[in-house]
C-alpha cells in the first residue's frame, strides 16, 4: 500500500472525509472500503505486498485445520490431556492477549477521566487495540471450549456465581460491549452517521468508568483463576493473596507497551495513513506511554517480590525453576525498566520502543509460564503442544493482524476525520414549536443543527462560490 | 451467615444483571459435609491389586472395553490416572517393604469440591448422600474443574467433537447410592479393602483400626482433613507420599484461596465509580467538563 501510493505520488486520493476532495461528491461505501482506489488498483497493491502472500500461505494451511477442529474434535488438534487441560489456545491465546489489551481502559481513563487531552491522538488506537485483543481472546476461547456453542450458558442457562470464571465470563462479555461502543465513534464518523456518534459521546464518561471497573476485576480474575490450583502452579508463579494483583498490575505496562509496539509497526508499514497531528505527536506520546509503563513495571516488580517474601519462597530461587523465574523478571521487567529510565531521560524514542517490545514479551512469558510451562510442575512429563494447535494459534493470530490492519487502513484511528458541522436555518414551523418549549430547550431546538459533514476543502470551495 | 453464602452474595451483586438464584449451590467454605453423607474407607493394607474394582466400575458405568483386560497385571508398570475411559484405576507402589502397596484412585467426593466451586455453570452438585455428581447437559467444556481438582481426577472426552463431557466417578449415584446401596467397586472387592458407611462413622472406624494395630498403619487418615475433608478416606501402612498421595495439600477448602479476590470485587464495584467520577470532576474543574476537548474527531475543520 505504502509503495503503491508513493509510486503514484499524489494522483490517488485517500479516503479521510465523507466527500471527495477533487469533485466534492460523497464517497460510496465501496470506495471507502477500497481506500479510494479502483478495484483493479486495490488488487494490484494488495498482490504487490509480500506480507499478504505470507498470510495467504498461512490461511491456506490454517483454515482447513481450524475447520477440522470442529469436525474431528479437540483431540485432533491438541495434546491437551486430563493432566493438562489448558494448552496453547488458553495459555497463550487467551491469557496473553487479555493483558496486552488493557490499553483501552487505560487511555480511556487518562483522556476522559484524568483529562489528559494531550494523549488523545493515540486514544483511539488504544481503544481499538483493547477491543481487538479481547475479541480475539474470545476467538481463542471458542477454539478451546469443548462445546463452544454453549458459550452463553453462564449468562442465560445455568449460573455458577461462586466461580471466578463466572466473573470473568460476565466481565469480558460486558466489557467487550463497552469497547465496541467506544470504538464505534470512529466507525460512525467513517460511515457518516453523526447521530450515533453523538449518542456515544453523551455516555463516554459512563463507558469509561465501567471500563475501569470491568478491567480491574477481570484482569485480576484471570489471575485469581489460578488460585484454584495451589500446588499445581509452581510456587514462584503462584501467590494465593497476590495472584490477582500480579495479573492486574502487569496488564498495565503490558497494555501500554502493546500500544507502543502497534504504533511502531504502523509507523514502519502504514505511515501514509497518519495525519500530521499523529505523526508529530507520536514520539512524544510514545515517551508518555513509556513513563506510565515504567511506573507499572516498578509496582509490578515490587509486588512480585512481596509475593515471594510473603510466603517465604526464597529457597526456590536457587533451583532451576528459580533461574527461569529470574530470567522472566530480568528480561521482561527489570531490563525494560532500566531501558525506559535511560531512554526517557535522554529522549531516545527508538530505545523506548525496544523496551516496549521487551515488556510485551515479558508479560506474554509470564502468562505462558503460569498457565502452561510451570503448571503441573510436580508431574514428571510436560505437555508439548500439538503441531496443529500451533498452526491454529498462528492462523488465528494472523487473522487478528489482518483485521487490525484492515481497520487501521480505513477508520479514523491514526488521522482525524475531516468534518464540519453546518448549522442550518430552522424553518418557521420549528421555531413555532420551539417557542412553546421551555427556555432551556430553545438553544437546542431553534438551531436544528443538522450535521452535514463535508470535507474542509469542499466547504471552503462552496463558500468562495457564494 | 455462612461464608460461601456471603461470597455468593457478593458475586450475585457483581454479576449485576439477570442472575437468578441457583438454589443448587452448596454451603459455606468451612462446610464439613452433610451429616448423613456416605463415604468409603479404603484400607490400602488389604489391597492385593486384583483390579476387580476397575472391572466392576467399567461394567456398572457402561464404559468402553479397556485396551488391556482387567486380569492383566502388566498395567502396574506405569502409573495411571483416571480418564474418561476408566473412572477408577489401581496403581502399584514398591515402597521397600516385602509386599508392594496398591492404591485405588477415583474421585474422592470432597465435602467442599473445588470442581463445584470453580464451575461457572454449576454443572456439579454435592448431593446429601455425599456424591459429587455432574450434569453433562450444561457443561460448556472449559475444563476449569480439571485445573481446580487437587486430586487430578476429572477426565475429559477430548475425542468427541460434538458432545465432549467430563467423566469422573460419581459414586454410582444414579444406580446405587441414591437407593442406599454401596458403589459397584466396594461390592466387588474380594478383600474387603473398602468399607462403605456414613463418613462420620468411617472416620471413627479408621482411627479405631489405627489404635488397635498401630504397627500395621501409618498414623493418619488421608482425606479426613485434606481440602476440607473428602468422602473417600484412606488408611495406609506407609507414609502417604510414598504411594502417590499429595501430602502438601492444604486443610482449607480450595475455595478459601479465592476469598481474598472475591471479597475485593464488591469493593471495586462500590468505590471505583465514585472515585473516578470524582477524579474526573477535579481534573476538569476549571475547564467546563468535556467541552475543552480537543475533540479531535468532532472538531470543526481539519488539517
Amino acid at each position: 500500500m505504502k509503495r503503491y501510493l508513493k509510486e503514484k505520488g499524489n494522483s490517488v486520493e485517500v479516503v479521510d472525509a465523507l466527500h471527495r476532495n477533487s469533485d466534492g461528491r460523497k464517497w460510496t461505501i465501496m470506495e471507502k472500503l477500497l481506500l479510494g482506489l479502483t478495484p483493479r488498483e486495490y488488487l494490484q497493491q494488495a498482490l504487490k505486498n509480500p506480507v499478504n502472500w505470507i498470510f495467504a500461505v498461512i490461511f491456506a494451511i490454517g483454515v482447513p485445520i481450524m475447520i477440522g477442529r470442529f469436525i474431528f474434535g479437540l483431540s485432533w488438534v491438541t495434546h491437551s490431556s486430563c493432566d493438562y487441560p489448558w494448552g496453547l489456545f488458553l495459555g497463550f491465546g487467551l491469557f496473553a492477549m487479555v493483558p496486552l489489551s488493557s490499553s483501552g481502559f487505560q487511555l480511556g481513563t487518562a483522556c476522559e477521566v484524568f483529562g489528559r487531552h494531550d494523549l488523545e491522538p493515540i486514544e483511539r488506537l488504544a481503544l481499538l487495540n483493547g477491543l481487538l485483543g479481547y475479541f480475539f481472546a474470545v476467538c481463542f476461547l471458542l477454539f478451546d471450549l469443548g462445546q463452544p456453542w454453549r458459550l452463553p450458558y453462564p449468562m442465560v442457562v445455568a449460573f455458577g456465581p461462586a466461580a471466578v470464571l463466572f466473573l470473568v465470563a460476565w466481565h469480558v462479555a460486558t466489557y467487550l460491549s463497552v469497547q465496541i461502543a467506544e470504538v464505534a465513534t470512529g466507525f460512525f464518523e467513517w460511515m457518516g452517521w453523526p447521530a450515533g456518534k453523538k449518542a456515544i459521546r453523551k455516555i463516554t464518561l459512563g463507558l469509561t468508568v465501567s471500563g475501569i471497573i470491568l478491567s480491574t476485576l477481570h484482569q485480576g480474575a484471570l489471575g485469581a483463576l489460578f488460585t484454584y490450583a495451589p500446588g499445581k502452579v509452581h510456587p514462584l508463579w503462584y501467590s494465593a493473596s497476590f495472584q490477582w494483583l500480579h495479573f492486574f498490575v502487569s496488564s498495565i505496562p503490558g497494555g501500554l507497551c502493546m500500544v507502543i509496539v502497534v504504533s511502531t509497526i504502523a509507523a514502519k508499514t502504514m505511515a501514509w495513513r497518519f495525519d500530521d497531528r499523529f505523526k508529530t505527536n507520536l514520539d512524544k506520546l510514545t515517551i508518555s506511554l513509556a513513563k506510565g509503563a515504567t511506573m507499572g513495571l516498578a509496582t509490578y516488580l515490587t509486588i512480585k517480590l512481596i509475593g515471594v517474601a510473603h510466603d517465604n519462597k526464597w529457597e526456590y530461587i536457587a533451583t532451576g525453576w528459580g533461574a527461569w523465574y529470574a530470567t522472566e523478571i530480568l528480561l521482561g521487567v527489570i531490563a525494560p525498566m532500566a531501558i525506559f529510565a535511560f531512554a526517557i531521560k535522554n529522549n531516545k524514542v527508538g530505545l523506548v520502543r525496544f523496551g516496549a517490545w521487551l515488556t510485551v514479551i515479558g508479560v506474554v512469558l509470564n502468562r505462558v509460564n503460569t498457565a502452561m510451562i510451570t503448571f503441573n510442575w510436580k508431574l514428571p512429563e510436560r505437555e508439548i503442544p500439538h503441531w496443529r494447535e500451533a498452526v491454529i494459534a498462528i492462523t488465528l493470530y494472523s487473522v487478528y493482524i489482518v483485521v487490525y490492519r484492515f481497520i487501521l487502513y480505513r477508520l479514523p484511528i491514526f488521522y482525524k476525520w475531516k468534518t464540519v458541522e453546518v448549522p442550518v436555518e430552522a424553518t418557521e414551523g420549528i421555531r413555532e414549536h420551539a417557542r412553546s418549549l421551555s427556555e432551556e430547550m430553545i438553544p437546542e431546538s431553534v438551531c436544528a443543527k443538522e450535521d452535514i459533514a463535508v470535507s474542509a476543502r469542499q466547504l471552503s470551495g462552496a463558500e468562495s462560490a457564494h | 451467615m455462612k461464608r460461601r453464602d456471603f461470597l455468593k452474595g457478593c458475586l450475585m451483586c457483581s454479576a449485576a444483571a439477570a442472575v437468578g438464584t441457583s438454589g443448587k449451590a452448596q454451603a459455606a467454605g468451612s462446610f464439613e459435609g452433610y451429616p448423613d453423607a456416605m463415604g468409603v474407607l479404603v484400607d490400602l493394607t488389604r489391597c492385593v491389586g486384583c483390579r476387580s474394582c476397575e472391572a466392576a466400575c467399567n461394567k456398572e458405568q457402561k464404559l468402553p472395553e479397556p485396551d488391556v483386560p482387567f486380569d492383566d497385571t502388566s498395567v502396574f508398570e506405569d502409573k495411571r490416572r483416571p480418564t474418561e475411559r476408566a473412572l477408577t484405576v489401581v496403581n502399584r507402589y514398591e515402597t521397600g517393604g516385602s509386599e508392594p502397596v496398591y492404591r485405588k484412585i477415583q474421585c474422592n467426593h470432597c465435602n467442599e469440591p473445588a470442581c463445584l466451586t470453580s464451575c461457572f455453570v454449576n454443572a456439579y452438585t454435592k448431593t446429601k448422600e455425599g456424591a459429587v455428581i455432574y450434569n453433562p447437559k450444561i457443561c460448556v467444556g472449559c475444563r476449569n474443574c480439571m485445573i481446580a481438582c487437587p486430586f487430578n481426577v476429572p477426565g475429559y472426552s477430548y475425542s468427541s467433537a460434538f458432545n465432549p463431557v467430563v467423566k469422573k466417578c460419581i459414586f454410582c449415584y444414579d444406580t446405587r447410592l441414591k437407593n442406599g446401596k454401596p458403589p459397584a467397586c466396594v461390592e466387588s472387592c474380594p478383600q474387603e479393602v473398602m468399607t462403605f458407611g456414613k463418613r462420620a462413622d468411617l472416620v471413627k472406624l479408621g482411627h479405631e483400626r489405627i489404635r488397635e494395630t498401630p504397627s500395621r498403619y501409618y498414623d493418619k487418615i488421608y482425606g479426613e482433613k485434606e481440602v476440607g475433608g473428602t468422602g473417600w478416606l484412606y488408611l495406609s501402612s506407609v507414609p502417604f507420599d510414598k504411594v502417590g498421595f499429595d501430602t502438601t495439600l492444604q486443610n482449607e477448602p480450595i475455595i478459601s484461596n479465592v476469598k481474598d479476590f472475591l471479597s475485593m470485587v464488591p469493593m471495586v464495584l462500590a468505590i471505583w465509580p465514585a472515585l473516578f467520577s470524582g477524579i474526573h470532576l477535579l481534573s476538569t474543574k476549571n475547564k467546563d467538563g468535556h467541552d475543552d476537548h480537543d475533540d479531535s474527531h468532532n472538531g470543526t475543520g481539519g488539517h
